[in-house]
């Protein structure tokens, strides 16, 4: 899932004061799941957004919605005839939903009210952790179920770095070292064998460095 | 036993403190409350086990929103007493009266009433 | 024994020699000189000079433009590269302007993590890792090819070599750590700094098992300690640094002002002892901006004068 985090409400106070109307827009999609931007950080947003324009004595109606997804067309038509009745919009979904919010409505300002962080998984309530770069060309297979690229903190292919101490990452005692997490698997499995030939440089063109990516599919287009 | 506490509290009762969501507590600024104080039990002693810790993150977490919005974090507090103490009860409710009072009354509610006003003298105008 | 490439070090290698190699850091900022001084501090006692790229990832005058100078100076310089700063084009482009200059050494590294920098802010490139950049520059040694394919005229006839290090964990994977880099084109190895000679014993009776000591020559990594606070910072401060108790014992036993001396000393006997260890070729001397030191420690170990050999012109 894509994770994100509640940006600083100073942050939107800052993106919005010019307005008068303003809609906050929540996604029942990832962001409800990582506690960021689903229906009831919308409310807690717009209610403390209240608060701070009323103390201002500033003119300002914050209204509420939430969308089952934003990064779907059929969800956000949902706001088509109210959209005009607003100055701006503050959408809690992640980076994409936000972009194709301002795709759909293009005359109106449409601002970020989260900070898209990762794809990744909840370790426990509260604490999120990344798991995946989409790279493009998944290489699990190789590597017991673990990503090297997500979690080696210099995306190494060949294995464990010189600074790995204690099944930790050098960059910091809290980071589990990926390469080590991937060995210790390998060993479990039976798979060393998948360590001892050195992987050839990664062909990045299906990862972010090849521009802008796009999935087209014929089997499933209408 | 009859306790006397100050009359302008409300009361809401809910099952455990771990019930009060922040939007509660944002909730009832908004409304213009000048204070708002979650009584939970003693710390250890939740029926549900964790409740009055979380409902403590929550008030944490909504003293920090209004530390940032320009309003005083006291304005909203967290107390934990057992539940049949009385007395406590009281004298919490006495002690955030004060508290309260020190501050002055919630700026949402001073702004609120100008609002009105305003609006009242545009609809005579 | 048949050398590759027109390297002094592999040659002095080749003919049974221990080798000594030793690195100086270039400045944070545009005074090349000190370079030079540096490299004439040590330059009769050493066979090649490592020049460190961005170490601990602090900005710092090029590893190319100071081995430039280095081999101006008609030395023997070794090229530092990590992955780290640069992609595959800029990689190749460099190897390519270092060979145009004869430097005939490269050291091939990931290199550390930027947070540890002056640039945490930075974004890191990691478009190939230390084992990878051993295979790019065999390619465009050996098939005279780049990554992308392009066939080239003439070749970058480069001595390869690698890090190792026996002290990180997982223990169990370094040597396949090491086989991995050998089977990717490695031919020399410079270890971490040695303090845990134990440990270190370990880790070459396994690197013999496998007959990797004889594919590979193995310099020993050296850094000799200032004083106890060096010391106790290496233990705790850096990740894959294993400096054993005995070590920081022994310089506290000693006054301040004697533990300099102690400290040369337990590097002169480390390189003594390893010395006896089957598959130990040489030594490498990170003497951490103390370069002056250098000189002392070949002469003390025995390792002075050193060997002169006869550099075919290619
Ligand atoms: S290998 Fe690529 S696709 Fe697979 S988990 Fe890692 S980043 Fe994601
Ligand atoms: S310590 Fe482990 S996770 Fe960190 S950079 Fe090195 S190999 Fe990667």
């Amino acid at each position: 899932m894509i994770m994100a985090r509640p940006k600083p409400i100073e942050e939107i106070i800052d993106e919005i004061k010019d307005f008068n109307k303003v809609l906050i827009a929540g996604c029942d999609g990832c962001v409800t799941v990582c506690e960021a931007g689903g229906v009831k950080e919308v409310q807690v947003l717009a209610s403390a957004l209240r608060l701070y324009f009323t103390k201002e004595n500033k003119r300002m109606e914050i209204d509420e919605t939430s969308l089952t997804r934003q990064c779907d067309k059929d969800y956000l038509h949902e706001l088509l005839d109210k959209i005009d009745d607003y100055d701006a919009i503050v959408s809690l979904a992640c980076g994409a939903g936000v972009q194709f919010m301002a795709e759909m409505y293009r005359k109106k300002p449409i601002f970020p009210g989260v900070d898209t962080c990762f794809i990744g998984v909840t370790e426990e309530r509260g604490v999120w952790a990344e798991r995946c770069q989409a790279c493009g060309q998944c290489i699990l297979a190789s590597t017991g179920g673990i990503c090297p690229i997500s979690r080696c903190s210099k995306r190494m292919l060949n294995g464990p770095c010189g600074g790995s101490e204690k099944g930790k990452c050098e960059i910091s005692p809290d980071t589990d070292c990926g390469w080590h997490l991937i060995y210790e698997r390998l060993k479990e499995l039976g798979q060393l064998d998948f360590f001892a030939e050195p992987t050839d440089p990664k062909d990045w063109v299906s990862s972010r460095d090849g521009g802008p990516r796009k999935i087209v599919r014929e089997d499933v287009r209408l | 036993m009859r306790l006397r506490y100050p009359t302008n509290i409300k009361i809401i009762k809910v099952p455990c403190s771990g019930r009060v969501a922040i939007i509660h507590m944002l909730k009832a600024l908004e409304e213009g409350a000048d204070g708002v104080i979650v009584a939970g039990c003693l710390e250890g002693d939740c029926h549900y086990q964790s409740g009055n810790l979380r409902a403590k993150k929550r008030v944490i977490y909504v003293q920090e929103v209004l530390e940032k919005i320009g309003m005083e974090a006291e304005r909203v507090a967290m107390y934990n007493l057992s539940a049949g103490d009385g007395p406590r009860f009281a004298e919490i409710a006495r002690e955030m009266t004060e508290k309260v009072k020190e501050l002055g009354p919630s700026p949402i509610k001073n702004a609120k009433k100008l609002a009105s006003k305003k609006s009242k003298v545009e609809v005579a105008a | 024994m048949n050398t590759t490439t027109p390297s002094k070090l592999e040659k002095i290698l080749a003919e049974g020699h221990f080798a000594v190699t030793s690195e100086c850091g270039p400045p944070r900022g545009v005074n090349g000189e000190v370079v030079e001084e540096k490299a004439n501090l040590i330059k009769d006692h050493v066979d090649a000079i490592n020049v460190t790229d961005n170490q601990t990832s602090v900005v710092r005058l090029c590893s190319l433009a100071a081995c430039i100078r280095i081999k101006q100076m008609g030395l023997e310089p070794v090229l530092q590269m990590v992955t780290r700063d640069r992609n595959r084009i800029g990689i190749q482009s460099d190897i390519l302007g270092a060979a145009s200059f004869g430097i005939d050494n490269i050291l091939c590294l990931t290199g550390d993590h930027q947070h540890f920098g002056d640039h945490p802010q930075a974004i890191n490139v990691f478009d190939l890792d230390s084992t990878q950049l051993i295979q790019t520059v065999k390619l465009m040694r050996d098939e005279g090819q780049l990554l992308g394919g392009f066939e080239m005229k003439e070749r970058p006839n480069m001595f390869i070599g690698a890090a190792a290090n026996p002290f990180a964990d997982p223990f169990e994977i370094r040597v396949a750590r090491l086989a991995k880099k050998v089977a990717a084109g490695c031919q020399f190895i410079q270890t971490q700094c040695i303090y845990n000679m134990e440990k270190f014993k370990t880790w070459m009776q396994q690197v013999r098992d496998q007959g990797l000591h004889e594919k590979v020559a193995i310099l020993a990594g050296l850094t000799p300690m200032k004083n106890v606070g060096m010391a106790k910072y290496m233990k705790n401060r850096v990740p894959g640094i294993d400096v054993p108790d005995e070590i920081i014992e022994r310089l506290a036993a000693v006054p301040k002002e004697k533990q300099a001396d102690e400290g040369i000393k337990i590097c002169i006997e480390q390189i003594e002892e390893l010395k006896e260890e089957e598959g130990i070729r040489g030594f490498h001397i990170m003497a951490i901006e103390w370069e002056e030191k250098v000189p002392e420690i070949v002469e003390m170990a025995g390792l002075y004068p050193r060997p002169t050999v006869e550099i075919s012109a290619n």
